[in-house]
């Protein structure tokens, strides 16, 4: 499904990805862990199609065709799903609305029509209900006024609503009370099928008690420098990013 | 309204103006210039009554002694008077068996500006005052409203059949004394609509003119009236489109409202007279003059503006709050791109007790357009218990436009309350790429992102209008970003 190879992106001429290679088949759930300013938003942005960052060198493709040629909103047509870290709020636009013109672009997209209003707010009732988000935040202006945990709530509930082929949640999990958390997971394991993968990005092994990856990558400094099963998340944890530096040193 | 929002999506392919077209046909005009001589032919022209020529010459002999205003946010090019032509009419060709019958080229006009002047066609519930250049075409379901005692007319038939009227109110609330463009509409206006609504009447549908500019190098200046007598009330709404030129052309009209007790006027605008080129050439000097007053007590009236076209815009659309308890209120969208010029705002003068206004003002930059609101809310000694609202907004859409707020608060009442409140706020590239990333393009994004800003006011618009004023915001911004 997702193909990255040796992809290297700077910003404002400093290199921050320095030759990313990962491969995502469908029906596979990956998990990317790395400390702080390692690059993991950088990397979700950049498959997004964020312009503010500059691809240097590398190829990814996304269901056979060259990813990195296509707007961001062809990307998010074409089934890809990025759970912002910082979500961004827009005051006088309602969450109703957002949703309603998101998905009826995606289903222009494929050639259907577009939902009734009786078939749309049934989806919204559905998903709702999925997520347990309360009416009293999809009624207002989209993320305005949001607490950190209810942003990250949404984003599951938009990602609900949308049904992404690949979704890639960046830290979704941070900031979620423990209930918050198990919801969010649920959001993410009903989701999945053998027809669409998942990345997650966490800091934290506890989310991967609930969302059980196929595989953990380390991204540091830039590079993926370490991939295992799950036990390498308990490994991290129990070690720390001390570990790998050592590791890496050694190689 | 979701099939609605999705119409509007599709339909906004391009940025251009859509009603830059020009109708060719016969026009009876008079030569350039102003002078006494021009403004007793246009009185001519129209075989008004004694009473309106002598307005006419002492509005334009105060106007000689006048002097353009400089005090707006504007940069207003030299204007050569004598260079414009103060009446022209198009020639209805057709030899038209009744006087109600139009040109078919005049309806094909307005068909093409979505406003067909057949009755049987148009939007129901909605009586339309068509304009073209210097003179009404055509008033649909005049006959309909009579029944019920009201007169909706052109000014023109207005000052033939019911000269008492005019008289009265004509120059009530906005004298020709008033300001230099008032004075030189007074003297030169050569039509406009005329509306009455009598005592206890509520107006079934809502009353609308369209003025269209046509012919080059005219000036159009039009004049409203409207009068709505003990508990009536009316919803009244105006737009306005014109041709595509290089040249600037002067548009200076007023437009007067009397409210009387416990009476409602509501009083809509959708502006988008041609506001020229990319480059900033072209488009229409936009000079008007429109205020109410309350006259009776708990009477009320209310000013809704969608500001998107011409050059230069100045506007102040006011209420005198004179009766007792009443409201007077406005509401406003300003949209300027490229190089458009707008300084618009308000005026609400309180006089009686307990009366109160609101003013929400949203303003919309891009390119390196200019957007000024300036708004006084003025509170004479004896209006106890006055109140205001204000809100001012600006948005901005890149870093080349300006946002200006000039606030003026004159108090001599104690008791009065008055809250102001104002914000500037940028459409942000994080928020585009949101949207994006939901599948939605920037300039969808854009336009969920104003109507969204301008929710507040747009709703204070007769559904038939809202949606097209939704269209006009989008369209009016297209190109501003990425
Ligand atoms: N817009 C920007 N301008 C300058 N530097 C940036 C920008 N965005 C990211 N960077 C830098 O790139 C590096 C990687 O940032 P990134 O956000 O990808 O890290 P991260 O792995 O997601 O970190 P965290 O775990 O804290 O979220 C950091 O050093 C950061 O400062
Ligand atoms: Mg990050």
């Amino acid at each position: 499904m997702l193909v990255i190879k040796d992809l290297k992106v700077s910003i404002d001429g400093e290199e921050i990805l320095k030759g990313i290679n990962l491969e995502v088949r469908a029906g596979e759930l990956h998990a990317i862990m790395g400390p702080n300013g390692s690059g993991k938003s950088t990397l979700a942005s950049v498959l997004a199609g964020r312009e503010l960052y500059e691809v240097t060198s590398g190829k990814v493709t996304y269901k056979d065709q060259d990813l990195l040629e296509k707007s961001p909103e062809e990307r998010a047509k074409e089934g890809l799903f990025l759970g912002f870290q910082y979500p961004i709020e827009i005051p006088g636009v309602s969450m109703v609305n957002f949703m309603k013109t998101a998905i009826n672009e995606m289903r222009k997209h494929r050639g259907e029509e577009p939902l009734s209003a009786s078939e749309f707010l049934k989806k919204m009732r559905e998903k709702k209900d999925l997520v347990e988000i309360s009416s009293s935040l999809t009624n207002r202006s989209v993320n305005e006024g949001f607490s950190g945990g209810e942003k990250k709530k949404n984003e599951i509930f938009q990602m609900a609503m949308l049904e992404p082929d690949l979704a890639i949640l960046d830290e979704t999990d941070s900031g979620l009370d423990i209930d918050a958390l198990r919801i969010v997971a649920r959001g993410v394991n009903n989701l999945k099928s053998p027809h669409n993968a998942t990345i997650v990005i966490t800091h934290y092994q506890r989310l991967l008690d609930y969302i059980v990856p196929d595989f953990v990558h380390v991204l540091y400094n830039g590079r993926i420098v370490k991939s295992g099963g799950k036990e390498l998340a308990l490994l991290l944890e129990e070690k720390g990013y001390e570990w790998i530096n050592a590791e890496e040193v050694n190689q | 309204m979701q099939k609605d929002q999705d119409q509007i999506l599709n339909e906004v392919t391009s940025g251009e103006y859509k009603f830059g077209f020009y109708t060719d046909i016969e026009h009876d005009s008079i030569a350039k210039g102003l002078n006494e001589e021009v403004i007793r032919l246009i009185s001519g022209k129209k075989d008004e009554p004694d009473f309106m020529l002598e307005f006419r010459l002492k509005a334009y002999r105060h106007w000689l002694t006048m002097k353009m205003p400089e005090w707006a946010h504007l940069k207003i090019p030299e204007i050569n008077y004598q260079d414009q032509i103060y009446y022209s009419a198009p020639v209805q060709k057709a030899k038209l068996e009744s006087l109600d019958e139009v040109d078919p080229q005049l309806l094909e006009t307005f068909n093409k500006l979505g406003i067909p002047l057949e009755e049987q066609k148009h939007l129901a519930g909605v009586a339309v005052d068509a304009v073209m250049d210097s003179v009404s075409v055509k008033t649909t379901f005049k006959e309909t409203l009579a029944e019920l005692g009201i007169i909706f007319c052109s000014f023109s038939e207005a000052v033939r059949e019911y000269p008492d009227l005019v008289r009265k109110y004509m120059g009530s609330v906005v004298p020709y004394t008033d300001n230099y463009f008032a004075a030189l509409n007074s003297a030169v206006f050569s039509d406009g609509s005329f509306c009455y609504i009598p005592k206890g009447v509520r107006c079934p549908m809502e009353l609308s003119t369209y003025f269209r500019i046509n012919a080059a190098n005219t000036g159009q200046f039009e004049r409203t009236l409207i009068v709505a007598e003990d508990k009536s009330y009316v919803s009244y709404l105006e737009g306005c489109t014109a041709p595509m030129r290089d040249e600037n052309q002067l548009h200076a009209a007023i437009v007067e409202i009397v409210a009387m007790e416990n009476a409602e006027v509501k009083y809509a605008t959708v502006q988008n007279w041609y506001p020229g080129n990319k480059e900033g050439k072209g488009g229409i000097y936009n000079f008007v003059t429109k205020r109410g007053i309350c006259k009776g007590d708990n009477s009320r009236i209310s000013w809704t503006q969608i500001e998107t076209g011409s050059a230069i815009t100045w506007k102040y659309p006011s209420v005198i709050l004179r009766g007792h308890n009443s409201t007077g209120e406005f509401y406003s969208v300003a949209v300027t791109n490229n190089h458009q010029q707008a300084d618009t705002g308000t005026k609400m003068i309180h006089i009686g007790k307990n009366t109160k206004s609101i003013i929400v003002s949203k303003g919309i930059s891009a390119g390196v357009s200019n957007n000024s609101y300036r708004g006084l809310v003025k509170v004479l000694r004896g209006a106890g218990n006055a109140r205001n609202f204000s809100q001012c907004d600006s948005l901005l859409l890149g870093d080349k436009c300006g946002a200006h707020t000039f606030p003026y608060i004159e108090s001599a009442n104690h008791s009065a309350i008055i809250e102001h409140e104002a914000t500037t706020s940028k459409i942000g590239e994080d928020q585009i790429f949101y949207c994006n990333q939901r599948g939605i393009s920037t300039e969808d994004a854009i336009g969920l992102i104003i109507n969204g800003y301008a929710k507040e006011v747009l709703n204070k618009l007769p559904m038939e209008f809202a949606v097209e004023a939704q269209k006009l915001l989008q369209i009016s911004l297209e190109g501003s970003v990425g």
